[in-house]
């Protein structure tokens, strides 16, 4: 039995039987609609989340399977001090797979190792958001064409934003990727990414202003920076414009360069860059339900 | 000088780096075992300066010898017999370590979930970097000796 702990749990082709199956969902949906019939998958949100919560259960709904679940730790036995170990073992008497969030790190991991269906990372805290990079790398695949050769753009906040880590994880494993990392100099890349690219002598560069670089990117990664993580007011209020995508900024970057996001966006893209065709992120949140679909089928051995 | 005699059967622990006897002595579980243990601190040493040393009369296979690599695997075990050294043997980093070390991550789930084991897993063995293996906080053996 397998689960999905981190998106490294699978091999590049084992990534790649993935998103083919992805692929086929997106173009044949028809001949998924009833595979899952007499499944159910367990959607156990010990903190709230909308998109992925709701992408699981759209996922699960399309393939004909039907969905329980809680949606917060409050309306759980967590509520009552039920350890996860406990609870995944109950779950397993109910359901065929689970999606497990958790606001501590490795929780879904402990699941995993008490439980009698697969189980999915569906967030642990600050830690792994494994469907997010599927949903990320299935994104870039359908739109780029390919995953490899191209330059990558990560905008924002990349030192604690750990969508960004763990895309850049994923991505070191393709041929032909050059990262362009843009942050402010308080949320610039963690040392230990950079000297892992170092080390696999894949090429990056590092700046502050996001048009100094645009032209040169094929794909831009937007994340959010916040206030709270400056040191002081002033560089936020100096800094924070850098970072906020505009038409403006994109009249400079290629004509098919796409524009992704993991969403909730606030500010950090003006919603005037939503009607350009170069805006990927609402169809990245359309790739999710496929990649979710392929993973619920594969790791219940449904898959063909 | 101080002299320590012989042991006749046991082990002795050499190159300890100075003023860590206790810790190992601790870790190693020997304040609870029922044998004659010697702890010899800051003895004089050609190549440290200064190190520590335990002598312990009890058998080798009691010692938990991932323990004492992943505290430091530079020091040396020589295994006495007929109060001769019958076998020096030597550490390697363990591949993983159990209950050994606590994760001092608050956002981990060892911090909420009772008799959760806490498990590291070496991650990079030149840097001697271990990783808890629920939440990947690291955790350098190297802290240990400082």
């Amino acid at each position: 039995m397998r689960h999905l702990m981190s998106p490294l749990d699978f091999s590049v082709e084992e990534l790649d039987q993935l998103f083919d199956l992805a692929s086929d969902i997106e173009h044949t949906p028809e001949k998924y609609a009833h595979t899952c019939e007499g499944k159910i998958l367990a959607t156990c949100f010990y903190e709230p989340s909308t998109r992925t919560r709701l992408s699981f259960e759209s996922a699960m709904t399309r393939l004909g399977g039907k969905v329980i679940g809680f949606a917060d730790a409050n309306s759980s036995s967590a509520a009552k001090g039920e350890s996860v170990s406990d609870t995944i073992r109950v779950v397993s008497c109910y359901a065929d797979i689970c999606a497990m969030r958790h606001p501590k790190e490795g929780a879904p991991m402990v699941a995993a190792t008490k439980s009698l269906i697969p189980v999915i990372n569906a967030g642990d805290g600050g830690h792994q958001h494994p469907t997010q990079t599927l949903t990320d790398l299935m994104t870039i695949r359908s739109l780029n064409g390919k995953l490899g050769d191209f330059t990558i753009g990560l905008c924002g906040d990349l030192k604690f934003g750990r969508t960004v880590h763990s895309l850049i994880n994923a991505l070191v494993r393709y041929e032909g990727i050059r990262f362009v990392f843009i942050s402010p100099q308080e949320l610039r890349v963690p040392d230990y990414i950079t000297d892992m690219l170092c080390e696999k002598g894949i090429p990056y560069t590092e700046e502050i202003r996001l048009e100094t670089v645009m032209p040169d990117l094929d794909l831009l990664y937007m994340t959010r920076v916040q206030k709270e993580r400056f040191f002081n007011e002033e560089d936020y209020v100096r800094l924070k414009d850098f970072y906020i995508l505009d038409k403006a900024k994109l009249s400079l970057a290629k004509e098919n360069m796409l524009v992704l996001h993991p969403l909730p966006r606030v500010n950090e893209i003006s919603v005037d860059v939503d009607e350009d065709p170069r805006a990927a992120y609402f169809k990245q949140a359309q790739y999710g339900v496929y990649v979710r679909m392929a993973l619920i089928l594969t790791l219940l051995g449904l898959a063909k | 000088m101080l002299n320590v005699g012989k042991i006749e059967e046991g082990f002795v622990l050499d190159h300890i780096q100075a003023g860590k006897s206790m810790d190992i002595y601790e870790h190693l579980g020997l304040d609870k075992m029922d044998c004659t243990v010697a702890i010899i601190k800051n003895a004089r040493s050609k190549i440290m300066g200064k190190k520590d040393i335990l002598k312990v009369e009890c058998d080798i296979e009691t010692l938990d010898l991932d323990v004492l690599a992943f505290i430091d695997h530079n020091i040396t075990i020589n295994v006495i017999k007929n109060g001769e050294i019958v076998e020096k043997r030597v550490l390697a980093l363990p591949k993983e370590v159990r209950n050994v070390i606590r994760c001092h991550n608050p956002r981990c789930i060892t911090s909420i979930e009772q008799g959760l084991p806490h498990i590291f897993v070496l991650a990079d063995e030149e840097k001697e970097i271990y990783r808890c293996k629920y939440c990947e906080e690291k955790y350098s053996g190297k802290e240990f000796r400082k």
